[in-house]
């Protein structure tokens, strides 16, 4: 066990260094650099502005003049020594950008995971337990379309739906008087009206394919004997579907709980931009348009970290749980 | 009587039990397949829709380049049988009147119901080219002078319905070009991986284990921003193929990698292998089709992926670009909630997506439980 652990944290160091070189040659990919985005974009006067030291200033700051992979071990070093660089265009460390919205995409990204499980779990089980009753054909008419639905159109419409009848626009997660205030009671409030769009948004793709899952998995293990072995001994239906086929069943999605987050919080990245929301999705889109080297990789990097450790757990739980996959893999390594 | 009836029911039974035995795989699964009622309601969906997009250049009505600038932003027109006047026997339409509203400088739009524009079918009308080689000016329906807005039109006035018709095309293509590429870098990694083993398959195995470490949508974001902006369409049609298809083959790999290394200890594998085949076909021909049905199956299921990805990167501005028209690409007119407020016909091609994604995850659904062998 330890010495698969071990192999185990070895090789994801070796990904990780090669996810941050892939990672950062793609980002560096584009015609360009910053600085021409950046020209691009400011309007003709602002640009005549710019003197030439302004120029040079830039470019010798953020190290634009030299060639790319010089670029990559600078920021490469840095990383190792814990700074994640400092952004081009908004000229601040990037810890400081990411540190900022990291707290309120894990704090979306863990209640859409709770509302996702609250939702699914129960949800599947009545599905497999009623098996082609109303409520079966409603859930799995939404599983599909739920899963069909692009996640950005759904936060269109809902958007719609709450400017058209509510009058009540739901963009972001904040109203536009808190935006820039400190934390207070009001603004905690504010948030707590809009965080439940955004939430429901995100869930609804991963309650469909959680239903469909779950009810499969039920479905499955209800036609097993010891199911009616159970019941010929006079278990009440209660009594019995939730000692035995349920744990088995949420077996597999209990340890897919690792893989799980790391999956949310790059699948809100569409959502995140279409509903302005302060998580780190939008902020990758804007630095890859702005080719902002730093931000973008950094970014992708502790996105992968994320990943990575989120299989891992996955792994383990899986081991941890399930006897047969021990005995296979001590067995394999033998 | 009723013995006679028993042994003709028996005999009846034998006989369609026989054709059960003698019937191929291939028999049984569209056998199956058949007992699944949405998905073959969804095949015919997509039949129908592969069909319109393939001929789109006739279907559409008009040209979808062509600007009405006095028609911005106009609502679609309802086709009618009944108008003011009572039963029309042909097909109409009422003109918009269009009026400019001087507060917020939008134009207004009313039925005049003094005019019909009446349909008609294979009209003439803008000229094309069908597949860039047929010359022709007949579609399928038009009208002859007037405006024809089936599903409005957009911020310059051009045809929603023939922009969709077009956009069909691109988008449900991008999804079977992309899981052929899938297709084959899966099978070839994957095949490779599996047959021969040893360092081969090490080296496979850590790249596929790469690849799923690096975040799927960061990725496809990144790799599609750094599609040059100055490629044509067909360029960038391809690199955006390419990237979706990228990260699902790894999937396909494993899968395919696990079969091989069950089937290559069976054996018929040394059978062939003594009688003198080579390694690439006794893959091809023997190991392969042992699992076509799975595959089948898992990339069915893995179109509605690379289509709702397209639309997603298309909306975003990353994916394709206009002029080329995908339904993502489309819908980056209907970005901002006032104008959906304004103008929600401008959501019609999201619809689409949907009904197309929906109808390919309930055939991959039938096709799995028809492909499923032990299944009752």
């Amino acid at each position: 066990m330890t010495a698969y652990v071990v192999r185990r944290l070895f090789y994801m160091v070796i990904t990780l260094a090669l996810v941050s070189v892939v990672g950062f040659a793609i980002i560096a990919l584009p015609p360009g650099d910053f600085l021409s985005t950046y020209l691009r974009q400011l309007g003709i006067t602002d640009r005549n502005q710019l003197t030439e030291e302004e120029l040079q200033d830039i470019r010798e700051r953020f190290g634009l003049d030299k060639p790319d992979y010089m670029q990559y071990f600078v920021w490469a070093g840095n990383l190792l020594r814990g700074d994640l660089g400092e952004s081009y265009a908004f000229r601040i460390p990037v810890a400081e950008l990411v540190g900022a919205r990291l707290p309120l995409t894990v704090l979306v990204s863990v209640l859409t995971i709770g509302l996702t499980f609250l939702l699914a779990i129960p949800i599947g089980i009545y599905s497999a337990t009623h098996q082609y009753s109303f409520g079966d054909y409603t859930a799995t008419v939404f599983g599909f379309v739920g899963l069909a639905t692009p996640n950005f159109m759904l936060a269109l419409l809902l958007m719609w739906i709450s400017l058209a009848w509510f009058d009540f626009p739901i963009t972001g997660l904040f109203s536009s008087e808190y935006l820039d205030q400190p934390w207070s009671v009001a603004k905690f409030l504010d948030m707590m009206l809009h965080l439940p769009v955004a939430i429901v948004v995100v869930a609804t793709a991963g309650t469909a394919g959680l239903i469909r899952v779950m009810r499969g998995a039920m479905l499955d293990e209800l036609q097993k004997q010891y199911v009616i072995t159970a019941r010929s001994k006079g278990l009440t239906e209660r009594t019995l579907r939730f000692k035995y086929p349920v744990r088995i069943a949420l077996n597999p999605i209990v340890s897919d709980v690792g893989r799980l987050f790391p999956e949310i919080v790059s699948g809100t990245i569409i959502t995140a931009i279409v509903l302005n929301l302060p998580t780190v999705g939008p902020l990758l889109f804007r630095a890859l348009t702005m080719q902002d080297m730093q931000l973008a990789a950094s970014i992708v990097m502790v996105l992968s970290v994320l990943t990575i450790i989120g299989i891992f757990v996955s792994d383990l739980m899986l081991l941890w749980i399930d006897p047969r996959i021990r005995y296979e893999r001590e067995k394999s390594s033998a | 009587m009723s013995d006679r009836g028993t042994a003709l029911a028996a005999a009846t039974a034998d006989a369609t039990d026989e054709s059960y035995f003698i019937a191929s795989q291939w028999t049984l699964m569209r056998r199956r397949f058949k007992r699944h009622r949405l998905a073959v309601i969804g095949l015919a969906v997509l039949g129908a829709l592969y069909f319109v997009a393939l001929f789109a250049e006739f279907f559409a009505t008009q040209d979808i380049f062509r600007r009405d600038s006095d028609h911005l932003y106009a609502p679609p027109q309802r086709v009618r049988f009944v108008g003011e006047d009572g039963l029309s026997l042909r097909p109409f339409v009422y003109p918009w009147q269009v009026e400019l509203d001087l507060e917020t400088f939008r134009n207004r739009y009313a039925p005049d119901t003094s005019r019909k524009t009446y349909l008609r079918f294979f009209a003439r009308g803008d000229e094309y080219d069908l597949w860039g080689l047929f010359p022709s000016r007949v579609h399928l329906f038009g009208v002859d002078e007037g405006t024809l807005f089936l599903m409005g039109a957009d911020k310059f006035g051009r045809d929603n319905y023939s922009r969709m018709l077009y956009a069909a095309r691109t988008s449900l293509s991008i999804g079977l070009v992309g899981v052929a590429v899938t297709f084959l870098l899966g099978c070839t990694l994957g095949g490779i991986s599996g047959f021969f083993g040893a360092s081969a398959d090490m080296a496979i195995q850590r790249l596929i284990e790469f690849m799923q470490s690096i975040p799927q949508i960061p990725l496809w974001m990144a790799l599609s921003a750094a599609v040059p902006r100055q490629w044509g369409a067909l360029e960038v049609y391809l690199a955006i193929t390419i990237i979706l298809s990228l990260v699902g083959w790894t999937g396909l790999a494993r899968v395919v990698r696990g079969k091989l290394l069950q089937l290559r200890e069976e054996d018929f594998v040394k059978a062939a292998t003594i009688a003198g085949s080579t390694s690439a076909s006794i893959i091809v021909r023997h190991l392969l089709p042992s699992f076509m049905s799975y595959l089948i199956v898992s990339l069915t299921l893995s179109i509605p992926g690379m289509i709702l990805g397209e639309t997603a990167l298309s909306f975003l501005g990353l994916g394709l670009r206009p002029p080329t028209v995908s339904w993502g690409v489309l819908l980056i007119e209907a970005q901002n909630v006032r104008t959906i407020a304004l103008h929600p016909w401008l959501m019609i091609p999201g619809l689409l997506v949907i009904v197309t994604v929906l109808c390919y995850n309930f055939v991959g659904d039938g096709l799995r439980d028809a492909a499923d062998p032990y299944k009752s």
